[in-house]
């Protein structure tokens, strides 16, 4: 085994144990314990594994281990925390914006990278972001009304 | 009308099966209240709702109650978490166990204040009387919850709820919102290892060959594990056994099985093999006033369930027993299954619920928990969990079946409808667990001893399965409907939200239109004027009062639609009008719903179903089917089965109409049908021509605006 790969996550430094081509999204669920970031398609194209990484939503199954090293990686576990959620996540609950919420912590992640760059979105602006993400028990309308709610509440 | 306060059914809900009142809850020290019911969370908010039922029965507060996921050692035996009847179900039965449970507590507790019950004053599970108190937790015991349910307990009155019929916070989210291990797929007991099934991405007949050397020798891997043609691999890392088995499927080569046919529509109308006549009615004057036949032929395609999660199960032996974590719709049809598939005990297996990606009905939930039992064989009594990659979901799930439709109709010359006729052919619409002699269960048909796959059937009427709602709700004098069975099934079938409904729906709902046009009449009212039922014609002249349909003006590739179904003919009313916009692409713009669920137990849970389903619906509707080739499904993926993104979803408003004093019926697939009829009738209106095969692909609709 080579060396420990170390990852900047939620403010941390850890180091994984694991081969570099690892998929990101495999050491922090199993080796970090950080299992809100969930495995949909394998392929990037579902959003279900997106995190931030230097404030970029990417998806972590098609995400090497070695490239996210040294950078600013951050999971839905780190938009908030036990007693001080995240805006968004405040408005998800809220909006009661979810069914089953395996798709939840991709689109909350993917939203807060949103909100960052474009703190006021229009609607159609939240639609378009949120467009590599899928949803398939029909709560898009939800989780949109959520982030302009959040957006409305995170306003300076 | 059977009205709620009137109904002293013999054996509520699921207590026929489940008579104890101790299997239903058990009040706790801590002023907790553990309540088992058999349904399951699968992303529709039913253990909300329950809990509702149960607060307000006992009448403590909802956040003492705790739901316990469902298990084949504790929970009581409810059958399968479908059909939209988890409500009437399980609710029915809480419903009583809870209230005598309470008149038992406060039995107890008059009992230890030497008062009478009537002296008592009670407050969320505090009793006080004389300046005396005690509590439900105090006076709760394991003996006195041992007896039967009684059935004619009185029950509260709606009038008197509190806590039903009012919108409750689902109890789930706050970890999946949170991000906190709340899945399946997220739970991580010592020790466990990961596993992974090695299929070919199409049905096959046999392994060929395999030389698995280099995958046993990768450092990581502890297993590789065969049984005839059933190939899978664990390790002590999930991204080795998924590297192990692409390594191994690329290693693997198989036989095929007999080629798939083409034209599956064609090919059904060949091939079915029972043809039942299910609703007739004859009227020979009525009759003799046809003056003009309308016929009209439907298809719909095969569907994939395509959770965003692809199924997961975890199994551990523990010497001769099996624990098996599961998001199966069904625990104790899956434990049958998996005992006959493994060869041992039902009562050596136990079966936990624990919470999946959202299910739309029978999946690969169960077929992953076998494949997860034979891996973990070979674990040396550590856990093993499986989750399918996303190609094993689209090729091995099954599917919701294609079917074909034909409407006919003679009309008098006052343009009403005299006579009737559906004609509709589908392979079965049930393979679930637990219904054959063969385990409904993937891996179980590719053992060395194998076991035969069994057909996909039908459930009987009146709420059917590939003929469901095939019955229209209409008053017509002369009727009759035909199921034409199809048992030969080379695309594995069975549930999926709706059934038959959907298509059935469908098509008598487009016809109707097509009618409506035939005789020069509005959509709306020729359905009121062939409709008796006033819940039905209430929901159609709501939601098209809201829709503004009378007045409202279509542009340009712009138009309306409206359609409706009762699910089942015993459920949920449900009235949709679509509008949309056509250029070659179908957008659907808003979809307006007015919904009747009987007494409302969570305002926002059904509101949320129903947006879900419409939502769903149209994705159906527009975009979705799984594509084949002669040797299997191809549309192994999201490039290849795409489904609706959010710049795409329309605005959705529901109406709830209330009806408190009547029966409670499920939400979760009333929208399914009448939203994409209703989408259909819009396209209709805005194309001024007909598509009548689903989907409503650009390609069929560029055909269809080609042959104008």
């Amino acid at each position: 085994m080579a060396d420990p790969v170390r990852l900047s996550v939620n403010g941390v430094e850890r180091a994984v144990a694991a081969d570099p081509d690892t998929p990101l999204l495999y050491a922090l669920r199993n080796d970090l314990g950080l299992k809100g970031t969930r495995f949909g398609c394998g392929s990037g194209q579902c959003g279900a594994c997106f995190v931030l990484i230097d404030g970029h939503a990417v998806p972590s199954c098609d995400t090497p281990l070695w490239s996210a090293a040294g950078k600013k990686i951050t999971t839905v576990e780190g938009l908030g925390e036990d007693g001080n959620l995240h805006p968004l996540q405040r408005a998800f609950l809220a909006e009661q914006a979810a069914q089953c919420g395996y798709c939840t912590s991709g689109i909350l992640v993917r939203a807060a990278m949103l909100l960052s760059a474009n703190p006021r979105p229009t609607e159609a602006e939240v639609r378009a972001a949120l467009d590599r993400n899928l949803c398939r028990c029909g709560s898009h309308n939800r989780m949109v009304r959520a982030v302009l709610r959040a957006a409305a509440e995170m306003k300076p | 009308m059977n009205t709620v306060a009137e109904s002293r059914l013999k054996h509520a809900g699921s207590l026929s099966k489940n008579p104890r009142l101790a299997r239903w809850l058990r009040v706790h020290r801590d002023g907790t209240v553990s309540v088992y019911s058999g349904k399951v969370e699968i992303g529709q908010g039913i253990l909300t709702a329950l809990a509702q039922i149960a607060a307000e029965e006992l009448e403590i507060a909802p956040t003492r109650i705790r739901m316990v996921a469902a298990d084949t050692d504790a929970s009581p035996d409810e059958g399968v978490t479908s059909g939209s009847l988890s409500i009437q179900d399980s609710g029915a039965a809480l419903r009583r166990a809870c209230a005598q449970a309470r008149t038992l507590l406060l039995e107890r507790a008059a009992e230890r204040l030497a008062v009478s019950t009537a002296d008592l004053r009670v407050e969320d599970g505090a009793v006080q009387a004389r300046g005396r108190s005690t509590s439900f937790w105090e006076c709760a015991d394991d003996a006195l919850f041992d007896c039967e349910v009684d059935e004619t307990a009185v029950l509260k009155s709606p009038r008197q709820y509190r806590v039903v019929g009012k919108s409750a916070q689902r109890l789930d989210l706050p970890d999946k919102v949170a991000g906190r291990p709340r899945f399946i797929q997220d739970m991580a007991p010592p020790g466990m290892l990961y596993g992974r099934v090695v299929r070919p991405a199409y049905s096959f007949s046999a392994l060929a060959s395999l030389d698995d050397g280099k995958v046993k020798a990768t450092p990581g891997v502890v297993a590789v594990v065969r049984d005839g043609g059933f190939v899978g691999v664990i390790a002590e890392r999930e991204e080795v056994a998924i590297s192990a088995q692409g390594v191994l499927r690329r290693a693997a080569s198989w036989k095929d099985a007999d080629p798939l046919p083409q034209d599956v529509h064609a090919w059904l109308k060949e091939h079915a093999v029972e043809h039942r006549v299910i609703s007739e009615k004859a009227d020979a004057v009525a009759q003799s006033q046809g003056t003009k036949t309308i016929e009209a032929s439907y298809t719909k395609s095969y569907i994939s369930h395509a959770p965003i999660g692809p199924s997961c199960a975890i199994a551990q032996f523990q010497g001769d027993k099996l624990l098996v974590w599961s998001h199966s719709q069904g625990i104790f049809n899956l434990r049958r299954d998996l005992a006959m598939a493994l060869g041992m005990r039902e009562d050596a297996i136990v079966v936990r619920h624990a919470e999946g990606s959202g299910c739309y009905g029978h999946n690969g939930a169960d077929d992953v928990a076998l494949d997860a039992a034979l891996l973990a064989r070979a674990a040396g009594g550590r856990p093993v969990q499986v989750q399918w990659m996303r190609d094993d979901e689209f090729a091995w799930a099954p599917c919701g079946p294609a079917m074909a439709l034909t409407l006919r109709a003679s009309l008098a010359t006052d343009g009403s409808i005299v006579n009737w006729q559906h004609e509709l052919w589908s392979n079965g619409h049930s393979g679930r667990p637990g219904r054959s002699d063969n385990p409904a269960l993937v891996a179980a048909w590719h053992l060395a001893r194998p076991f035969t796959r069994p057909t996909a059937v039908n459930m009987p009427l009146p709420a059917g399965a590939a003929d469901r709602n095939a019955v229209p709700l209409y008053d017509f004098p002369n009727q009759r409907v035909v199921n034409h069975y199809v048992r030969e099934m080379p695309v594995r079938t069975s549930a999926l939200r709706s059934l038959g409904a959907y298509a059935n729906v469908f098509a008598i709902e487009c016809f109707m239109d097509e009618l409506a046009e035939a005789t020069g009449s509005d959509p709306v009212e020729y359905r009121l004027r062939h409709l008796k039922d006033p819940r039905a014609s209430a929901v159609i002249e709501s939601v098209a009062r809201r829709a503004n349909w009378r007045d409202w003006t279509p542009g340009e590739g712009r138009g309306h639609g409206i359609a409706f179904a009762k699910y089942k003919n015993l459920g949920a009313y449900c009235a949709v009008v679509a509008e949309v916009e056509v250029e070659h692409e179908v957008r659907v713009k808003r979809l307006l719903l007015a919904v009747d669920v009987g007494l409302i137990i969570n305002p926002d849970g059904v509101i949320n179903q129903i947006e879900g389903g419409a939502i769903q619906s149209t994705s159906w509707t527009l975009k979705e089917q799984a594509k084949l080739d002669a040797r299997g499904i191809t549309s192994l993926g999201w490039e290849d089965y795409p489904i609706l993104k959010f710049s795409e979803v329309p605005a959705v408003e529901v109406e709830l109409i209330s009806r408190p004093e009547l029966p409670s019926v499920g939400a979760g697939e009333a929208a399914q049908g009448p939203t994409g009829a209703a989408i259909a009738n819009a396209v209709a209106h805005a194309l001024g021509l007909r598509v009548r095969d689903l989907p409503l692909t650009p390609e069929r609709v560029i055909a269809a605006i080609e042959r104008r």
